[in-house]
């Protein structure tokens, strides 16, 4: 039997001064990850330090917006929807949604790419996966 | 500087309300404090350390103190790792007994999340304002539930690990639970019953989640001086150990807790090994949550935890690790969404021989208790104590 995942409302995001250049990308459907300018390591929710060593020498580079279900779950409630750790090719490992496909059939290991959703009024769009 | 043998619960107290419409959050912790200084036969003014969490109203311990009439403390710690923070606190009050900074210190939790009809696990929640990971989570719908779920489902992945096997922990719970007149989900029920109940969030049933219950617990701390010239039993502080674990910048690992770290630590102080241990309260939030940590604590094998809770293992008298002995949060008792109080609390009546004589580990000497604060797919504390009967 198949669950098709729903297009629930989605919350407006709490745009804040430091992570407000990755909204800006997602506004123009381009996914952003961080990268450590010490380590050159990506490291995933964007900030303004690195996770690594605590410098701000950090920057926002684009990735290629593919990648494998890390892990996931389907709320079962009256709108059902599945969230779930997406590893992205650059290895960072995002918490997000998967979307427009029938969420019985999910898998671990199953590839991905990246699709924006809307959000509440003027709010930038939410980054979700979709079975590539 | 170690801890063992420094202090001694001397006082614990569960509030026996499971639903308290008629009660305030405030009132519910002074019900608490006193019933755990009685059960020690002190008094209130013998409280001069005062510890609590975000989950007690006001602006850290201070109101509370208020309320209380609290007026001789000398240390206060309002330190918050969720559920955890009261096995946590444990430990601490035994530090600062140790220093010397205060000869009594007082636990409280409280909370009335059903009477409230707070939709716990199923709606998503945010801890605070400017919490930096919030727009990249609270948007995506995660719950208590969804995190959990997704980290049973990474292990199932990896290792194995069934849905009959998750089972088996609330089975257990369920055999305990029978015999507590308090506990919320008295029914004994079976593996089958577990997986046939309805999905709540992929692979967790509803019969894998605990249960939502108001009010609370208090625990209290003392030296070994006051502990020996009171009357109760004595149950000392052997061992404790802290860890937080999180996101570790977008390589999460999802099929290991804090408990390997702080398990260790405490272990390690209390100078014992799992196989030492004869009575665990494990925080069940979830049963998943039960099976990483029994991992995670040493009691079996990374990935055999499946294997190790199946056949009633768990269960007091038939089975190897008697665990939950009062229901646990699965079928008594997770009182403000919080099960590290109860946890303390049931290990405590375990080493004194007062559990219910049906559940009751003979001759019960070394106990611990763990506690998972916060999400344990996300970013999650740790607290882990050893405690003994002398």
């Amino acid at each position: 039997m198949a669950t098709m995942a729903s297009n629930r409302a989605l919350p407006a995001i709490a745009v804040d001064p430091t992570n407000k250049p990755y909204f800006d990308a997602a506004r123009e459907g381009r996914l952003m990850i961080g990268l450590c300018k010490d380590t050159g390591k990506h490291f995933w929710y964007p900030r303004g330090c690195s996770p690594f060593t605590l410098s701000n020498n950090v920057e926002l580079v684009e990735a290629k917006g593919t990648g494998t279900i890390y892990t996931y779950s389907v709320m079962r409630t009256k709108e059902p929807y599945a969230v779930a750790y997406v590893e992205l090719d650059e290895g960072v490992r995002v918490f997000t949604n998967i979307v427009d496909c029938d969420l019985d059939g999910l898998k671990i290991g199953q590839k991905v790419r990246v699709v924006f959703k809307p959000t509440q009024g003027e709010s930038p769009p939410a980054t979700m996966f979709t079975p590539a | 500087m170690s801890i063992n043998g420094k202090a001694y619960i001397v006082g614990a107290f569960e509030h026996p309300t499971r639903k308290a419409d008629d009660k305030s959050v405030a009132q519910l912790h002074a019900e608490v404090a006193y019933g755990a200084l009685q059960d020690a036969g002190l008094s209130k003014d013998d409280i001069d350390g005062y510890f609590c969490t975000s989950a007690a109203p006001g602006l850290g311990p201070l109101n509370m103190a208020d309320y209380l009439g609290l007026t001789k403390l000398r240390h206060v710690d309002s330190t918050d790792v969720g559920g955890s923070s009261y096995v946590l606190h444990v430990g601490h009050a035994a530090e600062q007994i140790a220093l010397g900074r205060c000869n009594v210190a007082l636990i409280t939790l409280a909370g009335r999340p059903r009477a409230e009809a707070m939709a716990t696990g199923t709606a998503p929640r945010s801890w605070g304002v400017n919490v930096p990971d919030d727009p990249f989570e609270i948007p995506y719908g995660r719950t208590v539930a969804n995190v959990y779920a997704m980290c049973a489902m990474r292990h199932m992945h990896q290792y194995g690990t069934t849905s009959e096997q998750l089972a088996w922990i609330k089975v257990a719970a369920s055999h305990h639970a029978q015999h507590n007149p308090h506990a919320m989900l008295k029914k004994v029920v079976t593996v089958e019953e577990v997986v046939n109940s309805p999905m709540v969030a992929d692979p967790l049933h509803r019969l894998d989640c605990c249960v939502i219950s108001d009010g609370g617990g208090a625990l209290i701390v003392a030296r070994p001086e006051i502990a020996r010239s009171l009357s109760r039993p004595k149950v000392k502080i052997k061992g404790a150990g802290e860890a937080t674990k999180n996101q570790e910048g977008g390589y999460i690992d999802l099929t290991y807790s804090g408990a390997r770290f702080s398990g260790q630590r405490a272990f390690e102080e209390a100078g014992v090994k799992p196989s030492d241990i004869q009575y665990a309260s494990i925080y069940d939030s979830f049963t998943i949550t039960v099976l990483m940590q029994l991992e995670d604590l040493g009691f079996c094998e990374k990935g055999q935890g499946g294997r190790f809770v199946s056949d009633g293992n768990l269960i007091s008298g038939t089975g190897k690790l008697p665990f939950n002995t009062d229901g646990g949060g699965l079928c008594n008792n997770h009182p403000a969404n919080r099960g590290g109080m109860t946890k303390v609390i049931e290990a405590v009546r375990q080493l004194r021989g007062e559990a219910h004589p049906a559940v009751q580990v003979k001759d019960c000497k070394l106990a611990l208790a763990h506690g998972t604060g916060g999400l344990l797919g996300t970013r999650h504390g740790s607290a882990t104590v050893v405690l003994e009967r002398e």
